[in-house]
């Protein structure tokens, strides 16, 4: 059934009627996700693409039964989008934007306690489930159907991981952006349960980068509990330290935090390991030779 | 975005917490000023940069006399200090703080910080303060105590008597915790990242005191602080960086000879990855971002072509809602206009990638293409090499 979301879920977006949102609103129909309405406040009642247009999240959700939702509000703004959405009960939230305050996602986390929303990003690219659901900015085109589960912080580094997959004809279960915010949503480790679990997925590619302790925890986690290969590559290697990389998450504090100390880590812990950013998807290939999956 | 010393105290002090007497000058004379408002016989003068390391470079002194104080002001104003956090050529300094001079019983660290495996705040102690803190969570992790805050409560006093006799601090528990939480109000007033004492002192007359402090703001909270966007000192920072920011673009000076003009924090860095790989370095971080126009890519050769360290220009654009035609326009309009005289490899691919490269083969321009990642990075390389060699303009061994 593939992770987060699929030919099932009931996708609304929140920021329905602006510009990005549109335009990606569009991109996800022809795709083939089933979007079922959106959310601008003040418009209520109207109509969007031919679709209904709420006032709220609660409201989209009761006329629709809409269980994902992606929120194209701009970050001064997206958290509350995201709590709204949370409070309603949706399943699975994707918040696109970069420059969400830190300390508000941190509050965030804290009043997620005890309800059940999944949170993809922020600063995210979304989340594809190549030929039957996206949310997200990512390129629909570039993705095919498979048995690859792809799970990144950057955008453009997962578009890399893919096209290099497809020149091999690996097609992709689903691929997952988790963003590159140092508070956020769900973390690898999450991820890599949720693969582990689904049974459309034969191995996992995990891309994080410098900054932060998720890639090595799931990689402890995946030594422990995953029966599926796991490739894994750190970008910045080359980055200096103390300085932020784009991405809010992206900076060096300590040892730990560096590109090769994730990398050693990721190795000494049995993961297949990628140091060239050009080798991810001969690495898959080899990783599921070797599991006898191809 | 990080604040200056005097910045940070003043910001202490407006939260109750206490801070030796002092004010920033920007000359000997006004530093004098300073001392007789204060008052004393002995003062301490610290250069206000923002790069840390200052006491081991000479940037924090003691004057025992106001004569001595002007020389030491006058002498400090105008120079630049090198400490092992500003490079080589060190920082320009234009303002000291000058303080009375206390004597100091004890030295503690304290800090708080967003804890990303909690995904919390917290707050961290330790006994050994007025030294390297990394240092010694490196060489005596067990000296270092911390404290994960809930924020639906936010920092409780029984958290802070924890750290208090952790610390060896119990003879000065009420002050202590009325100190820590008010430095956690204005973390959290402040959207702060960081906020560091350290050290932390007592005083012979038994105060507790922040000897030093360093704040730490989220860029991305700034829409909110009026009062902390307008401490920005642009003179601490990259020109190139600012004026990369004002363009939209994320770009962050290196000092290898590969410039890079890159779409994405992630493929920005593996491009990066990719060139030292190949045996070179790369001179530059750059994201042009999403939606990037022709206009943006110009800009961003503007910038990236300003360092002369740059001998050839990498573009590596994956485009999802960027679009390779906008990026190829781009090229050529800054190889055009702005007469580049390196080597340019482009690697295009994603949205419209066909129209992209129709664009760059029609422009008649002598640049070099790439397939792919790898391929791109070793064009690269190869076309430094061969520039290196003396080899103009671009040689046949590397042109696709």
């Amino acid at each position: 059934m593939s992770v987060f979301v699929d030919e099932t879920s009931r996708v609304i977006i929140q920021g329905f009627t602006g510009q990005h949102a549109t335009f990606h609103a569009q991109d996800a129909m022809a795709h083939g996700t089933n979007v079922v309405g959106g959310v601008t406040p003040g418009k209520g009642g109207t109509t969007h693409l031919g679709l209904p247009v709420f006032d709220s999240v609660e409201e989209a959700v009761a006329a629709t039964g809409a269980n994902v939702t992606g929120i194209f509000a701009p970050p001064q703004v997206a958290v509350d989008a995201l709590l709204e959405a949370i409070e309603a009960g949706v399943e699975v939230a994707v918040i696109i934007a970069d420059g969400v305050p830190v300390h508000d996602m941190v509050k965030t986390k804290r009043y997620l306690t005890g309800r059940s929303t999944t949170i993809i990003g922020p600063n995210s690219p979304g989340i594809i489930t190549p030929g039957r659901c996206k949310v997200g900015i990512m390129p629909a085109h570039i993705y095919s159907p498979g048995r690859i589960g792809v799970v990144s912080r950057s955008g453009t580094l997962n578009y890399e991981a893919v096209s290099q997959m497809s020149r091999l004809g690996l097609g992709q279960s689903t691929c997952v952006g988790i963003g590159g915010d140092p508070v956020n949503g769900v973390d690898f480790r999450a991820v890599l349960e949720a693969f582990e679990e689904d049974p459309e997925t034969d191995a996992v590619v995990m891309i994080g980068e410098i900054g932060g302790p998720q890639e090595v925890e799931a990689a402890r986690w995946a030594a422990e509990h995953m029966t599926k290969p796991v490739v894994g590559f750190v970008a910045g290697v080359s980055a200096p330290r103390g300085r932020r990389m784009g991405h809010a998450g992206a900076v060096i504090a300590g040892d730990s935090d560096t590109a090769q100390a994730k990398l050693d880590a990721m190795e000494e812990l049995g993961l297949l390991v990628v140091r060239n950013p050009a080798e991810i998807g001969v690495t898959v290939a080899r990783a599921l030779k070797r599991a006898g999956a191809l | 975005m990080n604040i200056h010393e005097y910045q940070a105290k003043e910001l202490l002090r407006a939260y109750g917490i206490p801070v030796p007497p002092g004010e920033v000058a920007y000359s000997d004379r006004a530093a004098a000023r300073v001392a007789e408002e204060i008052g004393g016989n002995r003062w301490v003068v610290k250069a206000q940069i923002h790069a840390g390391g200052r006491g081991k470079a000479g940037g924090v002194r003691i004057a025992s006399s106001r004569e001595e104080l002007r020389e030491i002001v006058d002498r400090m104003i105008g120079s630049r200090l090198i400490t092992e956090q500003t490079g080589p050529e060190g920082q320009l300094v234009q303002r000291v703080l000058v303080e009375r001079a206390c004597r100091v019983d004890r030295e503690w660290y304290l800090g708080m910080t967003i804890d990303r495996a909690s995904q919390r705040i917290a707050v961290i102690a330790s006994a050994d303060g007025g030294v390297d803190i990394e240092e010694v969570a490196r060489e005596h992790p067990e000296r270092i105590h911390t404290e994960i805050v809930d924020p639906a409560t936010g920092l409780l006093d029984f958290q802070c008597r924890k750290l208090a006799m952790a610390i060896g601090l119990q003879h000065r528990m009420a002050p202590f915790v009325r100190l820590l939480k008010r430095l956690y109000r204005l973390m959290c007033d402040k959207d702060a990242l960081l906020v560091e004492i350290n050290p932390l002192v007592e005083t012979e007359d038994g105060d507790l005191l922040a000897l030093d402090a360093k704040l730490s703001f989220d860029d991305n909270a700034l829409f909110r602080q009026g009062e902390i966007a307008e401490l920005r000192d642009f003179d601490e920072e990259d020109p190139k960086e600012v004026e990369a920011h004002g363009h939209g673009l994320s770009y962050i000076a290196l000092d290898g000879q590969v410039g890079c003009i890159v779409n994405g924090a992630g493929l920005a860095m593996a491009t990066m990855d990719a060139i030292v790989l190949h045996g070179a370095r790369p001179a530059n971080f750059l994201d042009v971002g999403g939606g990037a126009s022709p206009e943006k890519v110009a800009n961003a050769f503007r910038i990236v072509r300003a360092d002369p360290n740059v001998r050839v220009i990498l573009v590596n654009v994956f485009a999802g809602i960027n679009r390779c035609d906008w990026i190829a326009e781009g090229v050529v309009r800054a190889a055009r206009s702005q007469g580049v005289d390196v080597p340019i490899v482009v690697r295009l691919a994603g949205t419209n990638v066909e129209e992209g490269r129709r664009i760059l083969a029609e422009s008649g321009l002598d640049l070099i293409v790439a397939e792919d990642l790898d391929d791109g990075a070793r064009k690269a390389v190869a076309a430094l090499r061969a520039v290196e060699a003396g080899y103009e303009p671009v040689p046949e061994g590397v042109r696709a």
